[in-house]
């Protein structure tokens, strides 16, 4: 696939499943109560434990790196703005647009959606090929 | 950096390549180790974000704080057998809208002063 300005990247669909929480709250060290219990995250008004926004960040990068044959040297630069809630056992798509590309440098803009709420929007991330 | 926790960090995230789980092809690939996936650097740099987010100078109200955005510029990769330092700064503090935005900034360099990752954390206090 060509990284030319105006292409998409291929999509990255991912449906983290109940308890993925849990384990990137093992993995990345981050226990906060409204994103592994559920009754906890109910009691301060949340529709159910919410997934981390890092791991939505991380989906993102995920899908950057992808689109450069999954060589994590590519990935400069990545920014992301949280907004909607992340839930478990609903699907989230990663999608991606080439805005920049010029001497081995793109950038793409790109969002991350779950039922129609862009959990992660205004995405920006620069990649440089050829490593 | 440990290479089971680069390995479970990868697991949790999905990511499966070769060069993320063994050493072996990490080296062929011309990695030191196992080699993290860019986002690990949450990993070793939120303890030292922690400690700005928690420092009671700043007095920042936990319950309405919200991590309003990030960006992490990468450099060197971090492998498996890496020493990682992390500092972290305050990078700016401003009100908008009714609302506190807490913007730190971390540095962490590898054992040989290489930069592996700045990261730019933006965290945003709701009016309450």
């Amino acid at each position: 696939m060509a990284l030319d300005v105006g292409n998409s990247i291929p999509e990255l669909r991912v449906t983290p499943d109940k308890y993925l929480p849990h384990r990137y709250a093992g993995a990345s060290g981050d226990f906060n109560p409204i994103h592994i219990d559920p009754e906890f995250a109910k009691a301060v008004g949340l529709p159910s434990n919410i997934l981390h926004g890092l791991y939505g960040m991380a989906l993102v990068a995920r899908a950057a790196v992808a689109a450069v044959e999954g060589d994590p040297r590519s990935l400069k630069r990545l920014s992301v703005q949280f907004r909607g809630m992340g839930l478990p056992e609903q699907e989230i798509t990663v999608t991606g647009t080439v805005t920049e590309a010029s001497a081995g440098r793109v950038v793409l803009a790109m969002e991350a959606e779950q039922a129609g709420n862009r959990i992660i929007r205004n995405a920006e991330a620069e990649l440089a090929l050829g490593r | 950096m440990g290479r089971e926790k680069i390995r479970e960090y990868a697991n949790a995230i999905g990511v499966h390549a070769d060069i993320n789980h063994d050493g072996e092809a990490a080296r062929a690939a011309g990695f030191r180790d196992v080699v993290a996936p860019p986002m690990f650097a949450v990993v070793y740099s939120a303890g030292s974000v922690a400690a700005g987010v928690l420092d009671p100078e700043l007095g920042i109200d936990l319950a309405r704080m919200l991590h309003g955005s990030q960006e992490f510029v990468w450099g060197e990769p971090v492998c498996s057998g890496d020493t990682v330092t992390t500092t972290t700064t305050v990078a700016d503090l401003y009100e908008r809208a009714g609302m506190e935005f807490y913007v730190f900034e971390s540095v962490s360099l590898n054992q040989d002063g290489q930069e592996t990752v700045r990261g730019t954390w933006t965290n945003i206090v709701r009016a309450g």
